[in-house]
């Protein structure tokens, strides 16, 4: 039988996949700054209060070291606590617990003590936030050995990844692009904003699905280039090779740590071409560790330098922000040069 | 420091007496293990409990199985008090593979699903809102117990307590907010690095109470937490416990304290000591006669004495153990 489908859009999904994890598991619980009476300034937790109680969807005080410290203290304790900060930019008066204390219960406790616990974050720009409103700081945490960290570009990702975070007995940074909240968007925001309604990665399971970590996505395949990139800059991606005409395979990463470097491999062994993208600033950026990978074990089958297309060494800006943002026209140049190589 | 009490609190010989080894045994464990520090067999950082012995053991004697504790970085005694394993802790220590986290931990890092010790954290500050989380954790499980959550005067001034503090009382969370008062963050005394320094009060713009206790003498901490724990066990929200306490040596090993006067370190010990207030106590009350102390002392040096064998003794882990416990699925 057919499983039943609905459209819904990135924040739907979100809210559908904590909907499902709260009925099915009284260990799980969702909190932040607003996710309760409010519904999160997105409206990701919206109802969750209501149909759940006051007990188990709440709002905190604006104190992220503390709901992150709390959430690491019911995880060690058995709980599978659903931490909302309300943009990733918010998170570093929260990143000792996440680095120091999440990432570390399990492997300084030989094993006893672990932190199941998921936190959930906005990122990314394309809503004029500006420079505290916009960051995308997935590298901090990649780099810190027992996190995993998690982005995906559509909603049928996001629900299936979800519930597979909050189902995880690791700690889970779950990072949510926000300009992909309403509809995939193109990297130029002079073309008509298109959202998940009759999008096909919006068709997504009423019910309960997990989409495993480490198995990057196939977005659309091809033969002559690899692009890898991931959330926001997978649509960018998109719309570059439809206008520069190029056949590329397109790998969304999805799980930046566990990272699926056989399917990265294949790719770039099939094109020998490989352009990184990513809206983070350049330097010491993820992309530079997928570059590192894909020279070491494709160096042989490779037949022009790696690219990469990132935000610039700046601030986000407020006034700039389509100059920062590595858009369709930066990406398709990009494209051209690596074909022209 | 809080005057010393007049009135004789009530105990039993047979309370006294287990009160009077367990802070014997921490005493001991951690001058091996400030020696075997010096003999270079503990490597890194050590910071040792000894003055501060009858905080952690009144607090445990006065709360329940299943009560949970976490801590800061002088974890020893708490360990201890909690019935760890003398041999685990040293052993972890030594950094070998029968310490409590296979040599991996160390010192500062250690832990125990089955006595309720969630640990032993290293970043000053950082294991109190996690407490307060394992408040809330008890809450929401309504499962009657309650959390113990220790840190010092260093520690207070960590704005991450005051989260927590905010936090625990806005949810009544079931948790004691312990201050270890020793006097000094690392070398900073109290008079120079805070401007109220009567930490009790600093939960009051919140609601949280707060008592000042003297922290020397093992059975006022054991009354003030009895109390405490009542009232954050019955739904009352959570309290600070202030406990006016000495570390005799160093901030850590490498810390030879030069901050303070021999004066002052020796008026404390000679003055104060937690163990010998214990032991005048027994002897007068005549639970006790000297041989019998005494054999109690030989009979923790030679638990201290085989931990310290096996500590020596446990294989360093095995280059393998590098990634195990990383995350779930690496080490599956």
């Amino acid at each position: 039988m057919a499983e039943a489908m609905k459209q819904m859009n990135m924040i739907q999904a979100i809210n559908s996949a904590l909907d499902i994890k709260m009925s099915q598991d009284p260990d799980v619980l969702v909190f932040g700054e607003d996710v309760g009476y409010f519904g999160g300034v997105f409206r990701c937790t919206a109802g969750l209060q209501e149909k759940h109680g006051l007990h188990r969807c709440f709002d905190t005080p604006i104190a992220e070291g503390g709901i992150i410290g709390v959430a690491v203290g019911m995880a060690a304790y058995g709980l599978r606590p659903v931490a909302e900060i309300q943009f990733a930019d918010y998170i570093y008066p929260g990143y000792d617990q996440i680095a120091s204390e999440a990432a570390r219960l399990r492997y300084r406790s030989n094993g006893e003590f672990t932190a199941p616990l998921t936190i959930r974050t906005p990122v990314g720009g394309g809503i004029h936030g500006g420079q505290t409103h916009s960051q995308s700081p997935e590298a901090l945490f990649t780099h810190i050995a027992g996190l995993k960290t998690i982005i995906p570009s559509n909603p049928y990702d996001a629900k299936g990844l979800l519930i597979k975070a909050i189902e995880d007995n690791d700690p889970v940074l779950f990072l949510e692009p926000k300009r992909l909240y309403n509809g995939p968007f193109s990297g130029d925001p002079h073309m008509p904003a298109r959202n998940w309604s009759k999008h096909e990665l919006g068709e997504v399971p009423e019910g309960h699905y997990t989409i495993d970590f480490e198995k990057a996505r196939l977005h659309r395949e091809g033969a002559d280039l690899t692009i890898l990139c991931y959330g926001t800059m997978v649509w960018v991606a998109e719309a570059a090779v439809e206008a520069t005409g190029v056949d590329a395979d397109i790998v969304d990463l999805r799980s930046l740590m566990p990272l699926d470097l056989d399917a990265i491999v294949k790719s770039v062994n099939k094109t020998g071409r490989c352009l990184v993208l990513h809206e983070a600033t350049r330097t010491s950026g993820f992309g530079a560790e997928l570059i590192a990978e894909v020279q070491q074990h494709c160096f042989y089958a490779l037949e022009t330098p790696i690219v990469r297309v990132t935000g610039w060494d700046t601030p986000y800006p407020h006034a700039l922000e389509w100059e920062y943002f590595p858009g369709l026209e930066r990406v398709s140049e990009a494209i051209t040069r690596i074909m022209e190589d | 420091m809080a005057a010393p009490k007049k009135i004789i609190k009530k105990t039993t010989k047979k309370e006294l007496l287990h009160l009077y080894r367990e802070m014997l045994l921490i005493r001991r464990f951690e001058e091996k293990a400030g020696q075997l520090y010096g003999m270079g067999l503990i490597a890194g950082f050590c910071h040792l409990y000894i003055g501060q012995e009858a905080v952690v053991t009144g607090v445990n004697a006065a709360i329940k199985d299943g009560d949970q504790m976490i801590t800061s970085y002088r974890d020893h005694g708490h360990m201890l008090a909690l019935g760890m394993s003398a041999r685990g802790v040293m052993a972890e220590l030594t950094g070998r593979s029968g310490g409590y986290s296979r040599g991996k931990g160390g010192s500062m890092h250690m832990f125990s699903v089955e006595k309720s010790f969630y640990g032993g954290h290293g970043i000053v500050g950082a294991q109190v809102p996690i407490g307060a989380g394992l408040g809330l954790a008890n809450k929401y499980l309504d499962n009657g117990k309650i959390s113990t959550v220790f840190f010092g005067d260093g520690a207070a001034n960590q704005g991450q307590v005051y989260e927590a503090l905010n936090m625990a009382q806005l949810w009544k969370l079931p948790t004691l907010f312990i201050i270890e008062n020793n006097q000094y963050a690392m070398g900073t005394s109290i008079a120079r690095s805070t401007a109220q320094k009567d930490l009790y009060k600093r939960g009051l713009s919140f609601g949280v109470k707060g008592v000042q206790v003297d922290g020397m003498d093992v059975l006022a901490v054991r009354d003030a937490t009895k109390k405490a724990a009542a009232h954050a066990r019955s739904g009352n929200g959570p309290m600070i416990l202030e406990m006016m306490t000495y570390r005799y040596r160093g901030h850590s090993m490498s810390d030879p304290a030069k901050y303070r006067t021999r004066e002052e370190v020796s008026e404390m010990r000679e003055d104060h000591d937690p163990i010998d207030m214990a032991k005048n106590r027994l002897l007068k009350e005549k639970w006790a006669d000297l041989d019998a102390l005494k054999a109690v002392d030989k009979d923790i040096k030679s638990i201290v004495a085989d931990a310290v064998e096996f500590a020596k003794t446990s294989p360093e882990p095995d280059p393998s153990e590098l990634y195990t416990d990383v995350l779930l699925e690496v080490d599956a």
